[in-house]
């Protein structure tokens, strides 16, 4: 009997090394703070809550450039936060001779946010760059920090 | 590159995400399942008559099914981190669960019984083969080579079990690509509790068509000839299948035509002009009522053995065509409107790109490639089966 069933034997013991491995590996890869907060890395909480900061904050910006400041208080841009256009800037904060921001390309910069697109609410102001500048830097014409062309009336074209 | 849009598109939809290698997956899945039903015919359901082409279908389902993950990890950017759904498996990601369908599939199911089966040309291999092949033969044996009468018959109420266990599984396997589709609530093209059951139906038309097609190519190869019995009883089973799905299908539409739903309009413009082409024409027209007519005919009229076959080719090849042509309708049409149904967007399909037209002839290529190496290891054909048995006396039978 036992020889007829042999080959099965060897099968199932095949199937049991198999799942051994399978099950030795797992524990060998699996981190161990996995599963500690949720499906993912317990750890990764703490290792990313480690990483140096980039952002200075629009607080840290408006002490030295209080005249930028001064001119974004008179525009919509306001609510914009200085590092979301100029970007990452701390290690400027902390040093302003460590780091020199980089000038800005305005032609692509302004397109992020303002071109037109039909999923935007129509009060947001929204232009067809080709159209409206044809590659020309929006700061030619438009002050970044408050944006709005004087001479425009109001209810213009924006 | 400027994708054409008509009509209003959120900017997410222009570009479609699910690419050609997003259809292959559930027409190669769909292949697997049906070719593993039709041997099932015969072991489960003792039909004699399509005996020639079982090993066949158990080989062709192996070799797709081997290669049904490939068109998912080529669309992912990290392919190497699939694997952490064995891992760490998360039980709410339907996509992470067919992870576990397929590695049951294979490894519970076809492995299990092709091993079953073919257990005693392998023993007799082991020992008639020399070289590499011999170590093959000999590393599959699993160091037993017992191949009494009393171990074959086990092995033989053993596979009977795992075919019984295989139905399932396989109606499990592409029911649950029809389910991937099918639970998307978002998407009105795919939402409907039918899709499960439309795909099972689909995938087993597609094998059956697939297995007929390769038996009788190979069987032209081997310069033998076509067992015309065999043929028409898979050529039966084809047309009733396909009448089924037809059917199925066709009760989806009414249903959505009845129930007119505010996403109706947009679907049917969409069907009336870009999916025209691939979903009336190709899927509908050539590639269903073509070859159930032609099957028909079969039936209906007495027909030569000759005009038969050809017949047959004809069918099957044009099934294969429309199954392809279904699945392309439901991944890429799915993607094609707005969820604001009011725009329609358009597929770009690169060539030499990740997930372009080379890679997915490469994939479908690849199967044949593998079953060609899986027909060479291990014949399917019945008559290799007695070449291999009279070439060698088991050393070990008890018999």
């Amino acid at each position: 009997m036992f020889k007829d069933i042999e080959h099965l034997i060897r099968l199932a013991a095949v199937i049991v090394i198999a799942v051994a491995a399978f099950v030795v590996l797992r524990a060998a890869v699996i981190p161990a703070s996995f599963g500690q907060y949720g499906h993912y890395r317990g750890a990764a909480i703490a290792e990313t809550a480690a990483r140096p900061i980039a952002f200075a904050g629009h607080d840290v910006c408006e002490g030295c450039h209080t005249e930028e400041a001064e001119q974004k208080k008179l525009g919509k841009h306001v609510v914009v936060a200085c590092e979301a256009c100029h970007g990452a800037l701390a290690r400027h904060a902390d040093d302003p001779s460590a780091l020199t921001p980089a000038k800005l390309d305005t032609a692509v910069l302004c397109a992020r946010c303002h071109e037109a697109n039909s999923a935007k609410p129509k009060s947001f102001p929204q232009v067809v760059t080709a159209d409206h500048s044809g590659g020309i830097a929006c700061d030619t014409c438009h002050q970044p920090h408050k944006p709005k062309i004087e001479d425009e009336k109001p209810g213009g074209k924006k | 590159m400027q994708i054409p849009v008509e009509g209003f598109m959120y900017p997410n939809e222009v570009e479609l995400q699910w690419s050609v290698l997003i259809v292959l997956y559930p027409f190669i899945t769909g292949l697997v399942a049906g070719a593993f039903i039709l041997a099932s015919l015969e072991r489960v359901f003792r039909v004699q008559a399509v005996k020639p082409t079982y090993r066949l279908a158990l080989l062709t389902a192996l070799a797709f099914l081997l290669v049904a993950p490939l068109p998912l990890q080529l669309h992912l950017g990290h392919p190497e981190r699939s694997l952490e759904m064995y891992l760490t498996p998360h039980r709410s990601s339907a996509m992470a669960m067919f992870g576990f369908v397929y590695l049951w599939y294979l490894m519970a199911v076809l492995l299990l019984e092709i091993w079953l089966d073919y257990r005693r040309d392998i023993v007799l291999k082991s020992e008639t083969s020399t070289g590499l092949a011999r170590l093959c033969y000999r590393v599959l044996t699993l160091g037993s080579s017992n191949i009494s009468e009393r171990s074959l018959r086990i092995d033989e109420r053993l596979g009977y079990f795992i075919t019984l266990i295989g139905i399932p599984s396989a109606f499990l396997l592409h029911g649950y690509v029809g389910f991937i589709f099918g639970s998307v609530k978002a998407n009105p093209w795919w939402s409907s509790p039918l899709m499960p059951i439309v795909f099972i139906f689909s995938a087993m038309v597609s094998g059956i068509a697939a297995v007929m097609l390769l038996y009788m190519v190979s069987t032209r190869l081997r310069g033998r000839q076509i067992d015309i019995r065999c043929l028409d009883k898979i050529a039966q089973y084809l047309m009733y299948t396909f009448v089924i799905d037809f059917s199925l299908e066709m009760l989806d539409l009414l249903q959505r035509i009845y129930e007119a739903d505010e996403s109706f309009r947009s679907l049917d413009f969409m069907v009336h002009t870009r999916l025209w082409k691939s979903q009336v024409i190709v899927q509908i027209l050539l590639g269903t009522v073509t070859p159930i007519a032609l099957l028909g005919l079969t039936q209906i009229l007495k027909l030569t053995e000759t005009a038969r076959k050809r017949i047959y080719a004809l069918a099957g090849c044009l099934t294969v065509i429309g199954i392809f042509a279904m699945r392309w309708n439901v991944v890429i049409g799915g993607q094609l409107f707005s969820k604001s149904f009011l725009g329609y967007t358009t597929y770009k399909m690169g060539f030499a790109t990740r997930e372009g037209l080379l890679i997915a002839i490469v994939l479908m290529i690849l199967p044949f490639g593998i079953l060609w190496v899986l027909v060479k290891l291990l014949p399917p054909w019945p008559d290799a089966v007695s070449l291999s048995a009279s070439g060698a006396t088991p050393a070990h039978g008890t018999s």
